[in-house]
């Protein structure tokens, strides 16, 4: 047997990361048991098995959750392998055959834009390190130098002799040779596979119903579970009576799940869900049962003008500056709570027995999972593994475990049955990790000739971190609120220079649990910023592009955007007539991304043409995938700021289904024209950063169009301008 | 008991006459192509065609439903993803996570039985399916191209 990576016996640890809160297990595999979990199926190593008839099957440790993220790293992978493309599926690799293998495949976690440019390079280098193996594996058989042979679509050639043989023939072999020590990864220039708009490789079931969702599993003797927990964050459950439910039809159970929810097990998922409707519940809401949008408003509204604050940023002197101003321009925005609603609810399903925990679940961390399985079995996690199903949409909420602990809470009351719990709409509805609710004061200081003298940024509001990665705080103060803030920051750096600035946070956080939403900070905080520098370059009476070109020209990967979007959208010629438009960039998730909006305001009525936008990258790995992040990502992020808001009423969420949770649809979403812009030299996310800028562009450009600042957000919820 | 006519074939389930269409396909006859989005007939993902109807089949009961009339979910489009809007679908790349996407096909191929030639209008008007991968612009461009290969007459619906 022969492995990348040696098993030793040695302890290591799992973060579980966000998805679980602070924990963090340790696990000790002794050696025999990781063995037996690595004599798995042939193959080359880690990441690749060859088959007999020249199949390859590549391994991918990264969940798919639509975002293309399966086929960008096969793609990485089989570069460097040099197969042949038309013969590559993939498969996923258990998070327990993970443990038990001193977790070869590293970190299954999917956000955060990271599929793929955290492990380009180990997932390159395990198709290389299989290269060389089956090369070296066909030059034994030769008797020749593997310096003399050469492999290429999965046919090594031995050219001196003329012999050729592929991939299937010596796949064995290959497995005993030598892991090569050095390896060299192939310059992205000569990329024949990586870098290629290639279609993905898991279109074709999803045209015809045969691709299974988490939702849709079946298992020998399985029963359904509909859940519902108490309807305000923080309440438990006092009571319930099932006297009625329990005689109707296919009713098996109706349980106790830990002590905030209760649910009904039947033979169909529909009869549970009948039953639970009919169960009379008595909760105790708990300290949060009169909170609503008001008394927060009036919190966050309070921590805009405190004293305290922890700071993002600090150059020169812009308090000073702001104090001693003859005149200022500010301008105060808030954002709201935002519900990921993935197409798909939230569901998991669960085999429980005092030996053996399986689960079978739509995540976006498997290992997390793994954890949070583990945790709510009470068995030791090596009694347990994750089967990671396909995810009906993830934009972060799959990275949450809360649905996979009930899962399991509930299988364990039910031993021996597979038990498939599904959320309704509405639980899930009900049940967010939403998006964090913060305002924004801004204040700014021109001098005589326009250009920015100081600005103070105030963010009042959630951190995600404090609730869900108190380990990530710092000193109390969490850096993740500064996205696109980070005056020198690597991953999300402010792009504008400005002598005095200041950017700080007060926090205020509620009862409302935020989580990570497609974008996170980003998306709020390019419309503070973007939005308020072109109310800044309109009170120094100045053209938006030109105001930020002054402000990026020691930029000029920036700069490049910027001005990409604007060629892009024609910023030097007239629109139509009747037609406004609105630019902005940032950075985020380690690329630079721009957008130019196209609108028009007719009575009331609000038409987005056309957005032009540019992300640069640095590396694309497939670039027909980063063009559909982008438009998707604009529908996801447009929504938000156009239609959507989670509300708050006696302290839960007033927004309960699609019917008052309106999402953008076909009618309302504009053309979107995608110019990659990769400048090399650096690996930056695609799935999410590009979703903040399509905001702040056309609110800008709506600003343009009605001389009108929408400054609390959803759009939509000011009654003088609607959709078309 | 309900009989009904699914994807060409005459099925007895043994269910609640309230119970939705939608999951009598999906629990009690196995057709987990159909899927559930909301339950209230706001998102188009349970979108079958009854007699060539586009239908939200979470908000239909089984007892709506007559034993003559023809169901026909994804799985009954075309036996091997052949149908041609299955394959514009397929030539786009259009899925993005997939879940909304056999909804979107069945509603796009009911607008096209019923208008060959459909306006960016009329696709606006009919297609109300929601995507939260937001796949609408490729889901439109699909819908175009399959228009054009079957009045091209390359292909019959
Ligand atoms: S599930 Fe039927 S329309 Fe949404
Ligand atoms: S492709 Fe994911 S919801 Fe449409």
């Amino acid at each position: 047997m022969t492995h990348l990576e040696n098993l030793s016996r040695r302890r290591f640890v799992v973060g579980s990361a966000a998805a679980v809160g602070s924990l963090s297990l340790g696990f000790h595999i002794p050696l025999a048991q990781a063995a037996a979990a690595a004599a798995l199926p042939p193959e080359v190593n880690a990441w690749v098995v060859v088959k007999p008839d020249d199949a390859i099957v590549i391994r991918i440790a990264r969940s798919e959750m639509g975002q293309g993220t399966l086929t960008g790293l096969a793609q990485l992978v089989a570069e460097e392998l040099e197969c042949d493309w038309s013969k590559v599926t993939t498969e996923y690799p258990t998070p327990g055959q993970n443990l038990a293998r001193n977790r070869v495949w590293k970190d299954f976690s999917t956000g955060g834009s990271r599929g793929i440019r955290s492990s380009h390079d180990y997932v390159r280098l395990g198709g290389a390190a299989a290269r060389e193996m089956l090369i070296a594996a066909a030059a034994q058989g030769w008797k020749v130098p593997a310096s003399e042979c050469k492999a290429s679509k999965s046919v090594i050639t031995h050219a001196a002799s003329g012999r050729t043989t592929t991939y299937g023939k010596v796949a064995i072999v290959a497995a005993t040779m030598k892991v090569p020590e050095k390896i060299s990864l192939k310059d992205p220039s000569t990329w024949t596979i990586a870098g290629k708009p290639l279609p993905r490789l898991d279109t074709a079931d999803k045209l015809t119903g045969k691709q299974i969702y988490g939702m849709d599993i079946k298992l020998p003797g399985m029963l359904s579970a509909a859940v519902t927990a108490c309807p305000v964050f923080g309440g438990k459950l006092v009571s319930f009576d099932a006297t009625a439910a329990e005689k109707m039809p296919g009713v098996k159970k109706v349980l106790k799940v830990d002590d905030t929810a209760v649910a009904v097990v039947a033979d169909t998922w529909w009869r549970a869900k009948t039953a639970l409707d009919a169960l009379r519940i008595t909760w105790d809401y708990g300290p949060n049962k009169k909170v609503d949008t008001a008394s927060i408003n009036k919190m966050m509204t309070e921590g805009l003008d405190a004293k305290e604050a922890f700071v993002g940023s600090n150059l020169g002197n812009a308090p000073g500056l702001i104090k001693d101003a003859k005149k200022t321009v500010t301008a105060t925005y808030a954002y709201g709570f935002q519900n990921h609603a993935c197409m798909e609810s939230m569901n998991a399903t669960a085999l429980y027995t005092p030996e053996k925990l399986e689960v079978w679940v739509p995540t976006q961390n498997g290992e997390a999972s793994l954890a949070a399985a583990a945790e709510a079995s009470g068995l030791p996690v090596q009694k347990c593994d994750v089967y990671k199903m396909h995810l009906g949409g993830g934009f972060g909420r799959r990275g949450f475990q809360d649905f996979t602990k009930q899962a399991v809470s509930i299988a364990k009351q039910m031993p021996g049955i597979p038990v498939k719990m599904i959320w309704s709409r509405e639980e899930d509805m009900l049940h967010g990790a939403y998006h964090p609710k913060t305002m924004c004061k801004l204040t700014g200081v021109l001098d005589e000739q326009g250009n920015i003298k100081a600005m103070h940024m105030r963010i009042s509001g959630q951190s995600i971190l404090a609730a869900v990665r108190p380990e990530g705080m710092q000193g109390g103060m969490d850096p993740a609120v500064f996205q696109g803030l980070n005056v020198d920051g690597a991953e999300g750096a402010f792009t504008y220079k400005i002598d005095n600035l200041l950017i700080d946070h007060a926090m205020r956080n509620t009862h409302i649990p935020p989580g990570f939403w497609r974008g996170v900070n980003l998306n709020q905080n390019a419309i503070y910023v973007e939005c308020f520098i072109d109310e800044l370059a309109h009170a120094a009476k100045q053209d938006p592009v030109e105001f930020r070109r002054k402000l990026l020209a020691h930029n000029p990967k920036a700069l490049n955007v910027l001005e990409t979007v604007a060629k892009g959208i024609g910023w030097d010629t007239k629109p139509a007539p009747g037609v406004s438009r609105g630019v902005a960039q940032i950075m985020g998730f380690g690329s630079y991304v721009g957008a130019a909006a196209e609108v028009s305001v007719t009575n009331g009525k609000l038409k987005i043409h056309r957005i032009v936008a540019a992300t640069d990258c640095g590396h694309v790995v497939n670039p027909a995938q980063v063009e559909r992040q982008v438009e998707g990502s604009f529908a996801y992020g447009l929504g938000s700021v156009l239609y959507n808001e989670c509300t708050i009423r006696e302290g839960r969420v007033e927004q309960t289904n699609f019917h008052n949770y309106d999402v953008i649809r076909m009618a309302a979403m504009p053309k979107v024209e995608t110019i990659p812009i990769p400048s090399g030299g650096f690996w930056g996310g695609v799935g999410e950063p590009t979703i903040a800028v399509a905001g702040p562009a056309v609110l800008n450009a709506i600003f343009a169009a009605t001389g009108k600042r929408y400054r609390t957000l959803p759009v939509f919820r000011h009654s003088d301008l609607q959709s078309v | 008991m309900a009989t009904l006519t699914i994807n060409g074939e005459k099925r007895e389930v043994d269910v609640e006459s309230d119970t939705p269409l939608l999951w009598v396909l999906r629990e009690q006859l196995a057709l987990t192509g159909t899927k559930y989005g909301c339950g209230i007939a706001q998102c188009g993902a349970c979108t079958v065609h009854i007699d060539g109807v586009a239908t939200r089949s979470c908000a239909m009961p089984v007892s709506a439903v007559t034993a003559d009339q023809k169901i026909t979910t994804i799985e009954g489009l075309s036996p091997d993803g052949s149908h041609p809007v299955q394959k514009a679908w397929l030539a786009l790349d259009v899925p993005q996570c997939g879940f909304c996407q056999c909804g979107m096909i069945m509603a796009a191929t009911a607008l096209l039985k019923n208008n060959p030639n459909p306006t960016d209008a009329d696709i606006d008007a009919e297609i109300t399916n929601i995507c939260r991968c937001g796949t609408y612009n490729r889901v439109r461009e699909a819908i175009k191209t399959a228009a054009t290969s079957i009045r091209e007459g390359k292909v019959a619906l």
